[in-house]
């Protein structure tokens, strides 16, 4: 080999990389592409998901703001009203607050309003979820917010492979992608390869990461690791447990998600993010709308606890994990278990 | 002695010798600073310059203005439209804001601003649309580059310097418009623009139109500043006051403050002090939290009569021009009145295009649901659209 490997080129291990290696491509393609947010040029994102972007393409690519979440979401509008493919880094999940008028007052409907006429090609990146002991205001679990408002399409890789593949076709995207980076997986590891990237499944597609006849474990972005786990803990219980990750949650895959639970006859869903109100919620009532008669028991949550996101010291109790899990799908013993004592 | 002042130790002296370099403005402030007074133009030594032909293009657009307002208030009281926010009284701003863009240029009006999208060249009726309710928005906004009437304040502003920043990014000698109210000066996004503007140099014009009230709160309990235009000052870009209710003074800092953003010279914030005559909406009570006599006193600065005033000393106020501008503002009103009495025909399918490039398949199944409503509806069988299946008569009790 005689051609010099740039330092953005370097074989990506982790999530993170995938992330920056996804960015490069898609700006390197297509000069309408646009980085943005607090950070992401000359430190390269406190994540350094958008590292060496703005040595590269320029400070007009990959800008530096000022400290506003509604001014970067709402320049970006105006920014796709022009042409440009905005993709807005938001530096924690709950700061993008501020941005949420924008969010979903406009970017949101201006497709829809304008028929068509200003459709909004924009990638909002949102670092979300707890497990890295960040203080309060670090961990939030959002999905729930962004679920709620049509216009928008929710997005979260649980994969290296899926972080690049998914923010590719994010930015790709003709409608606002909130696009979801669990920040405890941007140190998860694979051999994906940044030569040849697998192409993933596009947006609205779940994948089936792991076979089983027992129940199915509904899950997506941070939980799919833990979820991972459960299934092979529980081959010790006699479950075989069927794994589903959504990857996106607004489009919805119903074919596959349902496709599953008729298979398996039971269904679990979890989540870091609370239980009341949230996406599990929405998962369980599709559920039991069009597989009801396959259910051998009710379909269960496994989600956080409904409180504000816990103090770091106390974040394990708070998030499911393997044991709360195995717990849930024991539960799905429905008549030796929930029935007994029934009748005394 | 102090801690800092450890004997022996000429190297801590030394620090403590001088002040800290000593703090200066990033920029100097007098050239942004606002007049004491609003710029006025008519009634001054100054109007002799300005040119006849733009004050008769002023006057006839202020007329039509006018009675738009007119119209499309009676045609809030007939229930053809939803609400109307009036700008009677306001109408200088409005079209001084559309005259002062060129054809490329980009216009962020507001809910109250359709009188300026219209003086851009907007079909009246659409321009009506989202008031009527038959859609949010009624006209394609590239047609005459006019984003969509914002119903939330200020939220546009973001959007036209992110508009002008990429305008420029690619190339183009672009200009954005941004109308605000002077309530919409308090909100979070009215800040972020404008530092945004700044700090990118965007071209970009904002025109705050302190018409007095925010609903019923006077400007006095919505900011303790000078005036809305000494705000731009704390952003690095100049502040201009004008005299919101003088239509050629407001064309002239209007057209000023885009001819500096078109050559490079970064965002203007311009306050036009004015004042609006009718209530909020139909749906507001005026007399609650203002006099009569406030409303007369603005009534004696009408916008239009000061304009005649003008016209009236050039001996341009001909029973013809009068005639002409009358005759053709009361055809623009007689074809809007005429159109808008006709009911839009919908339909109701549409709900469900333009939500995504792609429809999901939620949404196709809502769409065969309305489909399967909407045909039995039409069959004279309301009920049957209840159930997806069996028969209307199977779900009879």
């Amino acid at each position: 080999m005689t051609t010099t490997v740039p330092a953005t080129a370097r074989k990506p291990a982790t999530m993170a990389q995938a992330l920056t290696r996804a960015l490069h491509d898609a700006m390197a393609e297509d000069p309408s592409v646009h980085v943005m947010g607090e950070d992401v040029g000359t430190l390269g994102g406190v994540f350094r998901v958008t590292d060496g972007l703005a040595r590269e393409f320029g400070e007009d690519r990959c800008t530096d703001t000022a400290l506003a979440e509604a001014g970067i979401l709402g320049t970006a509008v105006g920014m796709a009203m022009y042409g440009l493919r905005p993709v807005v880094e938001m530096q924690f999940d709950a700061f993008a607050y501020p941005a949420f008028e924008q969010l979903v007052s406009h970017v949101a409907k201006m497709r829809n309003r304008t028929r068509g006429a200003l459709p909004m090609p924009l990638t909002i990146r949102i670092p979300y979820g707890g497990g890295i002991g960040g203080v309060e205001h670090h961990s939030d679990s959002s999905e729930a917010y962004y679920l709620a408002t049509p216009g928008l399409q929710v997005v979260t890789p649980a994969t290296v492979e899926d972080a690049y593949g998914l923010l590719r076709a994010a930015i790709a995207s003709d409608d606002p992608v909130v696009f979801l980076e669990p920040k405890r997986l941007y140190w998860s590891k694979s051999d994906w390869s940044p030569d040849a990237p697998a192409p993933v499944a596009p947006l609205g597609r779940a994948e089936v990461r792991r076979r089983g006849s027992s129940a199915t474990l509904i899950t997506y972005g941070p939980s799919l690791p833990v979820c991972m786990e459960a299934a092979e803990a529980a081959r010790a219980e006699g479950w075989d447990l069927e794994v589903v990750d959504l990857r996106s949650l607004m489009p919805f895959d119903d074919e596959t998600v349902c496709a599953s639970v008729r298979r398996t006859g039971r269904a679990v869903i979890v989540h870091e993010s609370n239980g009341f109100g949230g996406p599990g919620g929405e998962i369980a009532a599709r559920i039991t709308e069009r597989c009801f008669h396959h259910l051998e028991a009710p379909v269960l949550r496994v989600a956080g606890f409904d409180i504000p996101y816990a103090p770091p010291m106390l974040e394990r109790h708070h998030l499911p994990g393997v044991d709360r899990i195995l717990d849930t799908v024991a539960r799905l013993q429905w008549e030796s278990d929930w029935t007994e004592g029934r009748g005394e | 002695m102090t801690v800092l002042e450890q004997p022996g130790s000429s190297r801590n002296k030394s620090s403590l010798a001088g002040p800290p370099p000593a703090w200066r403005p990033r920029v100097d402030p007098a050239p942004l600073l606002p007049d004491a007074a609003p710029y006025r133009l008519l009634g001054t030594d100054a109007a002799a310059r300005l040119d006849s032909g733009l004050l008769t293009r002023l006057y006839a657009q202020l007329v039509r203005g006018r009675r738009y307002n007119a119209q499309a208030t009676a045609l809030t009281r007939q229930g053809r439209l939803a609400v109307y926010p009036s700008s009677t009284g306001q109408e200088a701003c409005e079209v001084a804001a559309a005259l002062a863009l060129e054809e490329r240029d980009w216009l962020f009006p507001s809910y109250r601003d359709t009188l300026a999208a219209v003086a851009r060249g907007l079909d009246p009726v659409q321009a009506l649309t989202l008031l009527r309710g038959d859609w949010h928005n009624g006209y394609d906004p590239h047609e005459h580059r006019i984003a969509p009437l914002c119903t939330p304040l200020a939220t546009q502003l973001p959007h036209a310097v992110g508009l002008a920043h990429a305008a420029r990014l690619k190339g183009d000698d672009v200009v954005a418009l941004a109308m605000v109210g002077d309530g919409g000066t308090s909100e979070g996004d009215f800040h972020e623009a404008l530092n945004f503007a700044a700090l990118w140099q965007a071209p970009v014009v904002f025109l705050v139109q302190n018409n007095g009230f925010a609903i019923s709160v006077p400007l006095a309990k919505q900011t303790a500043a000078p005036s809305l235009a000494h705000k731009a000052v704390g952003y690095g870009m100049p502040g201009r006051l004008v005299d919101g209710n003088d239509a050629p003074a407001v064309h002239e800092v209007l057209t000023e403050a885009v001819e500096r953003a078109r050559g490079g010279g970064g965002p203007t914030l311009v306050e036009a002090v004015t004042y609006r005559i009718e209530a909020h909406t139909n749906a507001d009570d005026a007399t609650r939290y203002r006099a009569d006599s406030e409303v007369e006193t603005w009534r004696a600065h009408d916008p239009i009569a000061l304009l005649e005033h003008e016209l009236e000393a050039r001996r341009l106020l001909t029973d013809e021009l009068v005639g002409a501008t009358r005759d053709g503002a009361e055809q623009m009103a007689a074809d809007l009145r005429e159109r808008m009495n006709a009911d839009p025909v919908l339909d109701p399918m549409d709900l469900f295009n333009h939500v995504y490039a792609e429809q999901s398949s939620q949404l196709r199944e809502q769409a065969a649901q309305l489909r399967a409503e909407l045909d039995a509806e039409a069959a004279g069988h309301p009920e049957d659209a209840a159930g997806t299946g069996g028969s209307a008569e199977e779900a009879r009790p």
